[in-house]
């Protein structure tokens, strides 16, 4: 047998044998056009992909941090891929924040040399699970909220996000797919999962509120045609919700219905929480402390501590 | 004890189609409660490279398989058909097409 | 002929084995013993790397390390898979490694100080298990096999991301060459105890060669890895920490020390640095899953009963 190297005895008939199965790799935003649209705030649209970027960057860390503690092997497999896919769009996203802000950081400076307060992601993002329903009640509303978002901002003037939003749609109907029925399979299931999917759900719901709380940067870029306002999410992520809970048997807050949380009085800017509503526990959003300005909880130090660490030991290091 | 330990989700057998045009092909096994979570899990564990456009999950014990003591029995007969290959039947060189 | 005629036969013209085929019960028993422990090991496997995933330098090396850790736990669950067909029940194999009846590779008991453990674990720990596994490729019982060509295929992606990591960081800072050379330093003689105890001191290499369930002896893979490793090693500007390291005119091989096995016998008895972190790390992922999984198990009886 030949065994001039490991490979020896696997590429005595087929060169390409030695390689792992799986062929037809593309760069999915080949042909997008560079640079950007006309009349589009450019710091505004880098502090935009930031929030977004940020969202699926941090939310990544925390499905990191399950890795070899998921409830069975094939869970790892399936978190580690929505780990990989929201680590994909978060590179993607904090490259299009340093191209917009055209200062030179690109994707590593951004995530490696920012401190918390400059961080923007929602605060649900960082939050740290309890147990594995509460994981998955952060993956359904984070995902949720996502894939409603990206569904539109795939039509976005800028083109570089449209392009990075259509990519993602594909992923994000998985992930919240994976949510949803997890959500169901606990939800009914032993009573004790129904218990610990309820409760994990009554404490994810509040902070939700954030999500759907209109920054100033996003009512203008989503204005000039490239961002989405998160107020006009609602009543998807209301519908959604309300099929995925009532189909898992869980009953949240009392008084918890999609007409109440999807209600078109919920303008952008007013007290959008209407009673009853996932975001009526959080308390009027005008007071709310938001990622989306740097404000977060000290959960997300503790994060960057250990994402960070390394790469700030070695200045100049080539990894 | 542990003799007794069984998973707590049964067995699913798991075929990929690599590409259209190709059949379902059985690349292994995995554990999942029900069929459309071994759908998910196969999704997830078979073709992660790209590997396939369709997945296909039967439970294991639903596999009904032919007795490999019949191997002789079952087979075996067909070896000696050879009137069933079209080599079998000696056509000139020089008529075409056949 | 009858089934022990029909094995024999099979072994004998170097077909494949496969589930249903009559098959003696010692074959049966060796196998099963042998994928979970090789099962059991990329299981295991997955925490020393994985502990830098979190921590990884740039988010390109964190992608990379998270679909290594990833495919790690695939390969346990083909290997799984592959013992399953042989009457073995996963969740049964599951609670003999973690009552310590069933072993993984020791090697997984060392830890992992630096970055640079992830790049040496790539080249020289997935170097040597590659070694170990490509003639697995042909081993004689079919699932087994086709579980280690998927295996070996994708590993190919392990290796090279780790050599790739290493040439990196060799033309990073002296910081970073000095990590280099310190991991090397560590885990070069556990890698060369991954392939076993010496020929003479391996009780059941000899049968398993008979049933070609294994095909190489521990020595010769041994001594491949190291012929293979050594310019790789050049190349990369490391020093393998083996003063005996030269190459042999005579035999147009390296010869090279001896590794100290009455270490390999301490950590495989579960005397290592880390055999009760990784073991109660996997007890505890077990143990804190087993609601989840009977949650889905409640819910899909309920589906059941419903239709």
């Amino acid at each position: 047998m030949a065994f001039d190297d490991a490979y020896g005895a696997l590429t005595d008939h087929d060169d390409d044998a030695r390689w792992a199965y799986g062929t037809g790799f593309t760069d999915p935003l080949a042909g997008v056009p560079a640079g950007f649209p006309e009349g589009v705030d450019r710091a505004g649209l880098a502090a935009y992909c930031l929030m977004l970027g940020d969202d699926a960057l941090i939310m990544s860390h925390r499905l990191q941090q399950w890795v070899t503690r998921a409830p069975e092997l094939e869970d790892e497999m399936a978190l580690a891929n929505i780990g990989l896919d929201l680590l994909g769009q978060a590179r993607l996203l904090l490259a299009r924040a340093g191209e917009a802000e055209g200062a030179g950081r690109d994707e590593d400076d951004l995530a490696y040399r920012r401190d918390p307060h400059e961080f923007r992601n929602v605060r649900l993002a960082e939050r740290a699970d309890a147990d594995f329903a509460h994981l998955i009640a952060r993956l359904l509303v984070l995902t949720t909220w996502r894939l409603a978002l990206f569904d539109r901002l795939a039509g976005s003037r800028d083109p570089m996000l449209a392009a990075i939003a259509a990519k993602g749609v594909k992923e994000l109907t998985y992930h919240r797919d994976y949510a949803a029925r997890w959500t169901v399979r606990l939800g009914d299931g032993t009573a004790l999962s129904h218990e610990r999917m309820t409760a994990a759900v009554a404490e994810v719901l509040p902070p939700a509120a954030e999500l759907f709380q209109p920054h100033q940067i996003e009512l203008s870029l989503a204005a000039a045609g490239v961002a989405v306002d998160p107020a006009t999410l609602r009543a998807e992520f209301d519908t959604v919700l309300a099929e995925v809970l009532t189909t898992a048997t869980i009953d949240v807050a009392p008084g918890f219905s999609a007409t109440a949380v999807g209600s078109p009085a919920a303008t952008p800017g007013s007290p959008a929480a209407t009673a009853g509503s996932p975001a009526a526990a959080a308390g009027s959003p005008e007071t709310a402390a938001s990622g989306r300005d740097g404000e977060h909880t000290e959960a997300l130090g503790g994060i960057l501590a250990e994402m960070q660490g390394l790469a700030r030991a070695v200045p100049g290091g080539a990894w | 004890m542990s003799e007794d330990v069984r998973h707590e989700w049964p067995l699913f057998e798991v075929f990929v189609r690599a590409k259209r045009g190709l059949n379902h092909v059985h690349v292994g096994s995995l554990r999942a409660a029900d069929h459309q979570m071994a759908v998910q899990h196969a999704r997830d564990l078979y073709t992660r490279r790209n590997e396939g456009v369709s997945i296909w999950v039967v439970r294991s014990d639903d596999v009904v398989a032919s007795d490999p003591d019949d191997k002789a029995a079952y087979f075996e007969p067909s070896a000696d058909k050879v009137y069933r290959h079209p080599t079998y039947y000696a056509i000139p060189d020089s008529v075409p097409h056949i | 002929m009858n089934g022990e005629e029909t094995f024999a036969d099979t072994i004998a013209r170097d077909h494949r084995v496969e589930p249903r085929d009559w098959m003696p019960d010692g074959y049966r028993q060796t196998l099963i013993r042998q994928i979970a422990q090789h099962a059991h090991s990329e299981i295991i496997g997955m925490q020393p790397e994985g502990e830098w995933i979190t921590r990884a330098p740039t988010l390109r090396r964190k992608a990379i390390l998270l679909a290594k850790v990833q495919d790690e736990a695939g390969h346990g669950l083909y290997l799984y898979s592959a013992a399953e067909t042989l009457g073995a029940d996963r969740g049964d194999l599951t609670r003999r490694l973690i009552e310590g009846r069933q072993k993984y590779s020791s090697i997984f008991n060392y830890p992992t100080l630096s970055f640079a453990d992830v790049g040496v674990i790539g080249w020289l720990v997935d170097g040597a298990a590659i070694c170990n596994q490509v003639p697995l490729c042909r081993s004689s019982y079919g699932p087994y096999a086709r579980a280690m060509i998927r295996i070996c295929k994708e590993e190919s992606f392990h290796q090279r991301q780790g050599y790739e990591l290493l040439m990196t960081m060799m033309g990073g800072t002296p910081e970073q060459r000095d990590m280099v050379q310190d991991a090397v330093n560590r885990w070069w003689w556990p890698s060369l105890m991954m392939f076993g105890p010496p020929d003479g001191d391996s009780p059941n290499s000899a049968r398993s060669m008979a049933w070609k369930i294994k095909r190489h002896s521990n020595d010769e893979l041994r001594q491949r890895f190291v012929d293979m490793t050594v310019p790789q090693a050049e190349a990369l500007g490391v020093t393998l920490p083996d003063p005996q390291l030269r190459w042999n005119e005579e035999r147009s091989r390296y010869d090279f020390g001896e590794p100290e096995w009455s270490e390999l016998k301490r950590v495989i008895s579960g005397d290592g640095p880390l055999n009760r972190q990784r073991i109660e790390r996997r007890r505890q992922a077990d143990a804190d899953g087993a609601w989840v999984r009977e949650a889905a198990a409640a819910h899909a009886e309920k589906q059941r009963s419903r239709r």
